[in-house]
């Protein structure tokens, strides 16, 4: 299998040619994706050095699809979501790559024409609802704001469209719910309010970044449970970030395992709990029974590489227990297990 | 909000009588006898003491301090030993002038400070927050008093682009009639050209100087809490919403960071009182400051405790003000 150098140290733009990894990906499910990332590099650039925090991507969501986007604090999900909406602040900066949105590269767009994206045709929610909220605005301000810039409805049409956008989410009352203020919301009515907003123009894709870890677990099921009927009743794709394998499972169609920036697997849902084949997926899904069954809290042996030293190689070799010379100097490359399955593992066929 | 306002209101009596209390007191213990200032220093022992009787000075000072208070509750604050005038006329009669410095003053730093702050946050680490961390520095940090002189030597001696310190109006101009007591806006109201030319000119030094030494604490409370607001999980889902900049700037972010420049706008107001004195002494501005400066120079009890007492009282109303303000702006200490 072809070995492709670690990361591209040799600084300033590190646009590589769509190269023979894309090509080695499987073809996407016919042509309905309403996403696709294409080596997707993104680097944090500081006074005296800079750390590439995305090494690549590939990722695909299709037309009514959830992906789950899984990994340890770090690995590079919220920086994946933002550069999506454009959203990444410095000192962040989209090195290279391509992400196709309805035709358009969406790192291509200018500012005005993101803006008219972010919020109608791609939304995104947050980690925490609450703050999320400006104190200062009663729901109904913000709702009827939102409609008024990408509807264009106004007066007692917009809010109309807010008390039935407040009801479609599962808010009793939405009359009341318009005129609170985020303070007076409980943290699960606030990331309704919130999945409201990012419905107000019925978008095509929702960007979910940890929707329920800041929320009681009753309250994160039901979250879990909206999120589901929206891709029914309306065919929402969605891309949710979570480090919760739990929502995974409850959630998602497919999922891309992250790590220090890059990949590591991709499968649908039950591939990676069945079957997973990266022994980094392994291991998180092993720490997990372990923490069921003794209570405690466990984890994979090691730490999060230092992005500033990405270790040359597979960026989880110096965790890996099965990591053999050529995970040390190689990077490898993204292996198809099967059709929809994918591994980023030197050994994952002697492993398997 | 009417039983809040009543209560805070009811609140300033307490205040007041501590306030009285520890005037009463440090007066007396300040070094300096009235005395020396109501009678000739030839005059007799016999005639000092029978004055000194008269004034009441020489009762217990529990005696003195129960007269005095029984008199404040009648509007009595005393005569002045200086200008034999009712305190709380004399007070009353310098009030106008000085807020109308003030307000002006005041206007003046908002109006530049705010925008300027906002602008270093939205652009920080750029050329434009450098200045105004600059110009705050030396806001700051130059007396006011020293500001005031150089400032009448560049544009009243070198350049002559303002008149010299005046007062509120030039001497041979008649001041207009009075509707607010404001000299300029009485000027603009009653058509009064000359006099709206003058009392102009007469309040732009003044006034500046005093904005100068405000806008610095404005202009840094402004960039602290426009960046915190900038930066807020709230602002980053505005713009995820698609919201515009100038809406994510200027409605949702500047809605939340003028909160805390609102409360800074009341404790600069109150450390502007505090320099007043010394600019409306350089100006010969005819305040309250000039007034409490020529009363602690000369041991002017009544004059001295009738101006603390009504600062203090001008202080707690302004902070109720801005308590009003709060309710209204922010929905989490509506009650």
């Amino acid at each position: 299998m072809r070995a492709v150098p670690a990361t591209g140290h040799g600084g300033g733009r590190a646009s590589l040619e769509p190269d023979i990894a894309v090509l080695d990906q499987d073809p996407p499910a016919g042509g309905t994706d309403v996403l696709r990332i294409n080596d997707l590099r993104v680097e944090f650039r500081f006074p005296r050095y800079s750390v590439e925090v995305l090494a690549g991507i590939d990722l695909s969501v299709g037309s009514g699809e959830i992906v789950g986007i899984v990994g340890e604090s770090g690995s590079g999900k919220s920086v994946t979501a933002l550069s999506i909406v454009g959203l990444l602040q410095r000192p962040g900066f989209v090195t290279g790559g391509r992400i196709d949105f309805a035709g358009t590269d969406l790192l291509e767009v200018g500012a005005d024409e993101m803006r008219a994206i972010r919020g109608n045709r791609i939304s995104m929610i947050f980690q925490n609802p609450r703050a999320s909220l400006n104190p200062v605005f009663s729901v109904g301000k913000v709702l009827r704001e939102v409609l008024r810039v990408h509807s264009g409805l106004r007066g007692g049409a917009a809010t109309a469209r807010a008390v039935e956008l407040l009801a479609d989410v599962g808010l009793f009352d939405p009359n009341a719910v318009l005129r609170r203020y985020p303070h007076q919301l409980s943290g699960g009515m606030a990331q309704r309010v919130m999945i409201a907003l990012a419905l107000a123009s019925s978008p095509q894709l929702l960007l979910a970044d940890e929707p329920t870890t800041a929320l009681d677990v009753t309250i994160q099921y039901q979250i879990i449970q909206l999120l589901s009927r929206l891709r029914q009743e309306r065919n929402l794709a969605q891309i949710v970030i979570t480090h919760n394998l739990g929502v995974i499972a409850e959630l998602c169609d497919r999922v891309a395992v992250m790590y220090a920036g890059t990949i590591l697997e991709e499968a649908p849902v039950e591939r990676i709990f069945d079957a997973p084949r990266h022994p980094y997926t392994q291991g998180l899904l092993a720490a997990r029974a372990r923490t069921e069954l003794t209570g405690r809290l466990e984890s994979i042996p090691g730490q999060v590489p230092d992005m500033r030293n990405r270790p040359p190689g597979c960026p989880f070799s110096p965790r890996c227990p099965h990591a053999g010379d050529v995970c040390r100097t190689a990077n490898p490359a993204m292996e198809a297990v099967e059709p929809r399955h994918r591994v980023a593992c030197h050994r994952w066929t002697e492993l398997a | 909000m009417i039983a809040f306002i009543t209560r805070r209101l009811l609140l300033l009596v307490p205040v007041l009588l501590g306030v009285t209390v520890v005037t009463f007191t440090l007066t007396r213990i300040i070094p300096g006898n009235p005395i020396d200032l109501m009678v000739s220093p030839l005059a007799s022992a016999e005639t000092r003491e029978r004055i000194a009787e008269n004034a009441g000075l020489n009762d217990p000072l529990w005696v003195q301090y129960f007269r005095y208070i029984g008199g404040v509750t009648r509007g009595d604050f005393g005569d002045s030993f200086v200008t034999d005038q009712p305190v709380l006329a004399d007070l009353t009669s310098r009030f106008m002038p000085t807020f109308e410095l003030t307000l002006f003053a005041m206007l003046l730093a908002v109006i530049l400070a705010v925008p300027l702050g906002i602008a270093s946050a939205v652009w920080r680490g750029t050329w434009i927050d450098h200045v105004s961390r600059l110009l705050a520095v030396f806001g700051v940090a130059m007396p006011v008093f020293w500001v005031s002189l150089v400032a009448i030597y560049v544009f009243f001696f070198l350049l002559n682009w303002l008149p010299a310190p005046q007062g509120r109006i030039g001497v041979i101009i008649t001041p207009p009639a009075t509707i607010t007591g404001l000299y300029t806006v009485d000027a603009l109201l009653t058509g009064d050209w000359k006099a709206l030319r003058s009392s102009v000119q007469s309040i732009v030094l003044p006034a500046s100087v005093l904005a100068f030494a405000a806008m610095a604490p404005l202009a840094r409370m402004t960039r602290a809490s426009m960046i915190e607001a900038l930066d807020a999980d709230y602002t980053r889902a505005a713009r995820a919403l698609g919201l515009s900049e100038r809406s994510v700037v200027f409605r949702h972010a500047l809605r939340n960071a003028i909160l805390p420049v609102i409360t800074m706008i009341a404790i600069v107001y109150g450390y502007l009182l505090g320099g007043v004195v010394l600019v409306e002494n350089v100006f010969a501005w005819p305040g309250l400051g000039r007034y409490v400066y020529n009363a602690i120079a000369s041991s002017d009890y009544p004059a001295l405790q009738g101006f603390i007492l009504y600062s203090t009282t001008a202080y707690v109303l302004l902070f109720l003000l801005v308590d009003i303000l709060y309710v209204i702006l922010d929905p989490r200490v509506r009650i």
